[in-house]
């Protein structure tokens, strides 16, 4: 390693750590599909698949065999240039999103930091803007899928996207109210002080932000209960009507990509990040260099599990919106008390001092 | 590499520009638009104003032009046909065009040396945080026009919903 | 170290091809596009400024023009909707009559 300038080993490092962290992304989006349909399965009292490899662990091998090898149909009317940019830029900023997100504790490798893609000030606001330009991969499928079935759930998937975009980025409004920052680490240090009493979603009383937060990224995900642009029996299959096989499969990964990006934001807003909930009092109990970089990785884990968990657990329990309640929930719901949380927010902060 | 980044994203902004101007269908020039948009924001971020690249690509590409594309998705209009109203503009706007452009970077080119030049990032290499200092001047001196563009926004939306809502 | 004046070149040439647009297009949404172009040449410039200063001022008046751009399309999209309704053409020689 000597020989090597500063410049090339970063460059070398960073290399190596996009690369690490895109296949665990990949791997984490292959068996978050496992792990939906076994949920799912099992709260609707039956297995799940269970029959490829042990706990049908092989599954989404299996599956992503299967849609590679499906025929990859290109209707002759569609817009091509569009009809193929559409899922490259929804998987693409589904992807993009986990490049700011801190997923462990602060330990540095020659001087670059290992469990962070990239420190930047403003991390949080590149998360809602990569969310407000995944947009385009909706509405691009459906305008050049030439059929106005995809057109109808495209634009209506594109109106429930843009308008709960608002409720969630005015949410987390009152999170940086309290961090004064809007860079992750400095949210997560702020809430490493005691344990799981300084979170967010306790010690700064941030629980009803948590809940618009929760339901405004259900909403931005497309997931139950306000999945109707991609509902069975309504408008064929929405948006990813024409699409088949690889473009698919982006569009379907796209999806489960935005579910985690989703948890990792509120696990880091909200619930600490990569810090453990005990704070400082096990801190002499296996003080190596390896358990001080591994543990708080496994915490971040543990936590978008959980959420990952609970957006599975939601699918199978609430029955769907429909689109008129669903957006005037969204704005006339969600938006003003926002809106309220903030005002509440800041006055409390201001009356502290 | 400063002039990189720069000759790489102005370049993107200039094809975005006339990518804009010779397509036909309204539709590819708002998504070139989108282009030429997130490339000023890189080239924000390379002067130093990393707030307004996050507004820039929040508000600007991701929800005005979010708003452009469904308008044209919903009207669908078709392409546009060449017919001599449109004959006559090309001869006298792209002449036209053109002198301001060469009028602007004339001026622009000879004062070169008075303009100094510009380090990439700019006060965000000494650690100065941009949104801090923006948020300082906004809420304490120019409090009366952020006041302001809100009940411009609010009167804006009231317009909106009333002239797009369709007749009883 | 590139040289400020390299900035405002650029948007220079962004707010010509934007007024070139603007004279050639027949198609309204289009025309409202290259007015948006317009104005983002002019925020490059006054960011450009802004960091040739070192105030803070230049970025502040391109978060109003951002503003101001909103409102105006908002309120330009919904004119252009109620006119399509009414004259079923987008293209601007025909909607050139205050008669239909």
């Amino acid at each position: 390693m000597s020989h090597l300038t500063n410049f090339e080993v970063y460059l070398l490092l960073s290399v190596i750590k996009v690369a690490v962290v895109l296949v665990i992304t990949l791997m984490c989006v292959a068996y978050t599909v496992l792990l939906e349909r076994k949920l799912l399965g099992r709260m609707q009292n039956r297995w799940g698949p269970s029959r490829v490899g042990p706990f049908g662990l092989l599954q989404p091998l299996v599956d992503g065999a299967k849609l590679f090898l499906k025929e990859d149909l290109m209707p002759t009317a569609v817009e091509r240039p569009l009809f193929l940019l559409a899922p490259l830029i929804a998987l693409g900023c589904a992807l993009v999103s986990v490049a700011v997100v801190p997923f462990g504790a602060v330990t540095t490798v020659k001087g670059v930091d290992m469990f962070e893609l990239a420190n930047v000030n403003i991390g949080l606001l590149v998360i809602l803007g990569i969310t407000s330009i995944g947009v385009y991969g909706i509405a691009l499928s459906g305008w050049s899928s030439n059929n106005k079935y995809s057109l109808l759930g495209s634009l209506r998937s594109t109106a429930q996207v843009i308008s709960y975009e608002l409720a969630l980025g005015l949410s987390l409004v009152g999170v940086v109210l309290r961090s004064q920052s809007l860079n992750l680490r400095r949210i997560v240090d702020v809430q490493s002080t005691h344990g799981m009493l300084s979170w967010n979603i306790f010690g700064g009383f941030q629980f009803v932000a948590f809940f618009i937060y929760l339901m405004a990224a259900y909403a931005e995900t497309n997931r139950a209960p306000f999945d109707l642009p991609e509902a069975e029996t309504e408008l064929v299959a929405g948006y990813h009507t024409e699409y088949s096989s690889m473009k698919f499969a982006m569009f379907f990964m796209a999806e489960y990509a935005n579910m985690i990006t989703a948890g990792c934001v509120a696990t880091l807003l909200f619930f600490g990040g990569a810090t453990s909930p005990f704070g400082h009092t096990f801190v002499g109990f296996l003080n190596t260099r390896f358990f001080n970089a591994v543990f708080p990785v496994l915490w971040f884990v543990v936590k978008v599990f959980g959420f990952l968990a609970l957006y599975i657990w939601v699918r199978a329990t609430l029955p769907r919106f429909r689109y008129d309640q669903l957006m005037s929930f969204g704005w006339k719901f969600l938006l003003p008390l926002a809106m309220a949380n903030i005002i509440l927010t800041s006055f409390v902060l201001a009356m502290r001092g | 590499m400063q002039l990189a980044l720069f000759i790489i994203f102005g370049a993107l902004a200039v094809g975005g520009a006339l990518n804009l101007l010779f397509q036909r269908h309204p539709i590819n020039s708002a998504l070139s638009l989108v282009v030429v948009m997130m490339s000023l924001a890189v080239l924000y971020w390379s002067l130093g104003a990393e707030f307004l690249a996050a507004a820039q690509v929040i508000v600007y590409s991701g929800a005005i032009m979010v708003l452009f594309v469904f308008v044209i998705m919903l009207l669908n209009a078709g392409e546009e046909e060449h017919t001599t109203g449109s004959r006559a503009a090309y001869t006298v706007g792209i002449p036209g065009a053109a002198a301001i452009f060469c009028l602007l970077s004339f001026v622009f080119l000879s004062e070169r040396t008075a303009l100094k030049g510009a380090n990439i990032g700019g006060d965000l290499g000494n650690g100065a945080d941009n949104i801090a200092a923006v948020s300082a001047m906004l809420f304490t001196k120019q409090l009366l026009p952020f006041e302001v563009t809100s009940i411009l926004i609010l009167v804006a939306i009231l317009g909106a919903v009333v002239l797009a809502r369709k007749e009883q | 170290m590139v040289p400020t004046a390299y900035y405002l070149v650029l948007a220079a040439m962004l707010f010509s091809i934007g007024i070139g647009a603007f004279l050639i297009k027949r198609n309204v949404i289009t025309i409202f596009i290259s007015i948006e172009l317009m104005l983002n040449a002019v925020n490059l410039t006054f960011v450009a400024f802004a960091h040739m200063w070192h105030q803070v001022n230049g970025q502040i008046f391109v978060f109003f023009v951002m503003v101001v751009a909103a409102a105006e399309a908002a309120v330009g999209l919904a004119i252009i909707i109620s006119i399509f309704r009414t004259r079923r053409t987008l293209n601007v020689d025909e909607i050139d009559l205050m008669k239909s």
